[in-house]
């Protein structure tokens, strides 16, 4: 009982993460219609910003969040000026360019990183939070779950609550009709991608001291997003957080029982299942052609 | 569409050259380019049986586990049952189009980016079972010891004989592929892509023929997983992972798909680039992905629309920039 919700703790913190970055993913397809293969190589880049800035340099860690996520979103707006526009008439090109884009940004890491074995950050956060005298969290895990809730409510608020927010779901919903009532398409991409991989980048600054920091550790990241963006439903942002913390229970649940590769493997059945018997997902409506 | 061919003099000749480059090449070449260009002669098939699934318009994720299925297949065969190359390569083919023709009923109800992600999920699903099974499968250091085959006393540990084998092999999977291309299937395929309302309301079940399309495309893929793993004599998990199919997308996609023999283009050209910058090392993947991002941004057609663009340029033939069925 006590290891189940131990269990449960954990993976609540994980679904904060698995949201932070499968939010970001649904906004820029939704918005723009692009995959972007290399939104895992984001939090990768994340992640080692942290490690140069904090571990090696000794920035404090707050600062070096901020700078993570500065960075990224630069990076995000790069590829919708120069990729994804240019390419924008046809879905398959923006994916093949992205991908090209995570090969150039695990390089680079390669290159910043050097070889050798995958990097730690140091929790910056030390000592455990203990509940009920059995449940240990550690202060850092209760960090990243605080933040990642902050930053989800904040992008709740912009996109229900702000003009922008609303032009942003009416660009997701139907470009021509945006564009009709006066809304700059072009603008509205930039912002969604902007706050797309600005969670990316929180994202990766968050895992930074929970896991170790390699330049190939956007792989996971990217299998974790498509599942959860699936099994929430393609363009549904309340899905894709509902998606992200069931699944993150799940996935942690078979871990401690039965290991990673089947959790692995279960998630991904599970998601060929919801794409069979639910192809909208949890939350998402029919699109009609 | 050209496909009325002829044999006219200069396809003749250019025949002739081609296949005395073929023949010729790897007696002048080192025993490591002997290697890769053994991969490149299966790769070849790789991307051109992927190009018959890519033909009704879905780009799927799942061809390199296709292969994979067919490696584990043989390599399976071999070591339980030490059935002969004969068996063993039309085994790896059936194996993966029997996996295929199951997969049609899940993967086949999505269409576009939920097919895309739904091959790349079903794909992952398979390859974690060879990585956590590891008493069929070996787990992450897969199978080993794959005898190579001996036929009429040639042994094929030796790739010069084993270029020779697959260089046939390729050659007659690849005449039956241009075959299907060609046919009355490979021009309804064509027809699904481009106008499947259409298609559909002449009474062509969709359905079926993108069913086809993907199982005969994963048969080839097997017959090359196949191949590969007779000459390696080993197989693990980590050589069909979705960055081994990133590899196949991209020779496709530079090559160009809407011509044949576009993606073959890709992979030689991109196969020698990449040997060419080989000492750059630990930059290769940033080079490779540059490459990737320029040819999509000014060539969508890949290398095999250059002479109709440098025909356009000087003045002669018609824009290129057209995809060769769409509605104009």
């Amino acid at each position: 009982m006590e290891l189940f919700l131990q269990s449960i703790a954990n993976g609540l913190v994980q679904g904060g993460f698995f949201a932070l970055f499968a939010v970001g993913l649904v906004l820029i397809f939704g918005v723009m219609g692009v995959v972007n293969f290399a939104h895992g190589e984001l939090v990768m880049v994340g992640a080692f910003t942290i490690w140069v800035l904090h571990a090696q340099a000794g920035l404090a860690y707050i600062p070096a969040i901020a700078v993570a996520i500065v960075l990224v979103t630069v990076i995000g707006l790069l590829m919708e000026r120069l990729l994804f526009r240019p390419t924008r008439s046809d879905p398959l090109a923006g994916l093949i360019c992205s991908i090209g884009v995570l090969f150039i940004l695990q390089v680079i890491a390669a290159l910043v990183g050097g070889d050798g074995p995958s990097k730690q950050v140091p929790p910056p956060y030390q000592g455990t939070l203990v509940m009920f005298d059995a449940l240990r969290i550690p202060y850092q895990r209760v960090f990243s779950l605080a933040i990642s809730v902050a930053a989800l409510v904040s992008l709740w608020f912009f996109l229900t609550q702000t003009k922008f927010g609303w032009a942003l779901r009416a660009v997701a919903m139907d470009r021509e009709a945006a564009e009709l009532q006066g809304i700059n398409t072009n603008r509205t991409s930039m912002v969604a991608i902007g706050v797309g991989t600005a969670l990316a980048g929180l994202a990766g600054g968050l895992i930074a001291p929970l896991t170790n920091i390699n330049p190939h550790m956007g792989h996971n990241v990217i299998v974790t997003a498509f599942i959860v963006t699936i099994v929430g439903g393609v363009g549904s942002l309340s899905g894709a957080v509902l998606a992200a913390i069931l699944y993150a229970l799940f996935h942690t649940l078979i871990t401690v029982y039965f290991g990673g590769t089947i959790a692995t493997i279960s998630g991904l059945v599970l998601m060929v299942a919801v794409l069979i018997v639910k192809p909208t997902g949890l939350m998402g409506v029919s699109i009609s052609e | 569409m050209n496909s009325k061919g002829g044999f006219t003099i200069q396809r003749m000749l250019f025949g002739a050259v081609l296949l005395a480059i073929l023949l010729v090449t790897p007696h002048l070449l080192s025993f490591h380019h002997k290697d890769l260009l053994i991969f490149l002669t299966i790769n070849v098939l790789a991307v051109c049986s992927y190009r018959l699934v890519t033909l009704t318009g879905e780009w799927s994720l799942i061809h390199a586990v296709m292969m994979g299925v067919g490696a584990y297949t043989v390599a399976l065969s071999v070591n339980h049952f030490e059935l002969a190359i004969w068996f063993t390569l039309p085994l790896a083919g059936v194996a993966a189009g029997l996996v295929a023709a199951l997969l049609c009923f899940p993967l086949l109800r999505m269409t576009q980016f939920y097919f895309l992600i739904g091959s790349f999920a079903a794909g992952e699903a398979i390859r974690l079972t060879w990585v956590e099974f590891v008493g069929v499968f070996g787990g992450t250091s897969g199978l080993r010891g794959v005898e190579a085959p001996i036929v009429w006393g040639i042994d094929f540990l030796d790739p010069i004989p084993y270029y020779y084998f697959s260089l046939c092999v390729v050659t007659i999977c690849l005449i039956i592929l241009y075959r299907i291309e060609h046919s009355r299937v490979g021009l309804t395929l064509h027809a699904i892509h481009w106008k499947a309302p259409l298609a559909e309301s002449v009474g062509v079940d969709a359905w079926r023929y993108r069913a086809l399309a993907f199982i005969l495309g994963s048969f080839f893929a097997g017959i090359a997983g196949g191949l590969k793993v007779q000459y390696l004599g080993s197989v693990t998990p980590n050589q069909f992972t979705i960055g081994f199919m990133v590899f196949i997308l991209i020779w496709v996609i530079v090559g160009g798909y809407n011509k044949f023999y576009g993606p073959i283009i890709g992979v030689v050209v991109l196969t020698i680039f990449d040997e060419s910058i080989r000492s750059f090392e630990i930059m290769r993947p940033a080079i490779y992905g540059g490459m990737l991002i320029l040819s999509i941004l000014f060539l969508p057609l890949g290398l095999e629309s250059i002479p109709a663009k440098l025909k356009f340029w000087f003045g002669s033939g018609t824009s290129p920039d057209e995809p060769p069925l769409s509605d104009q």
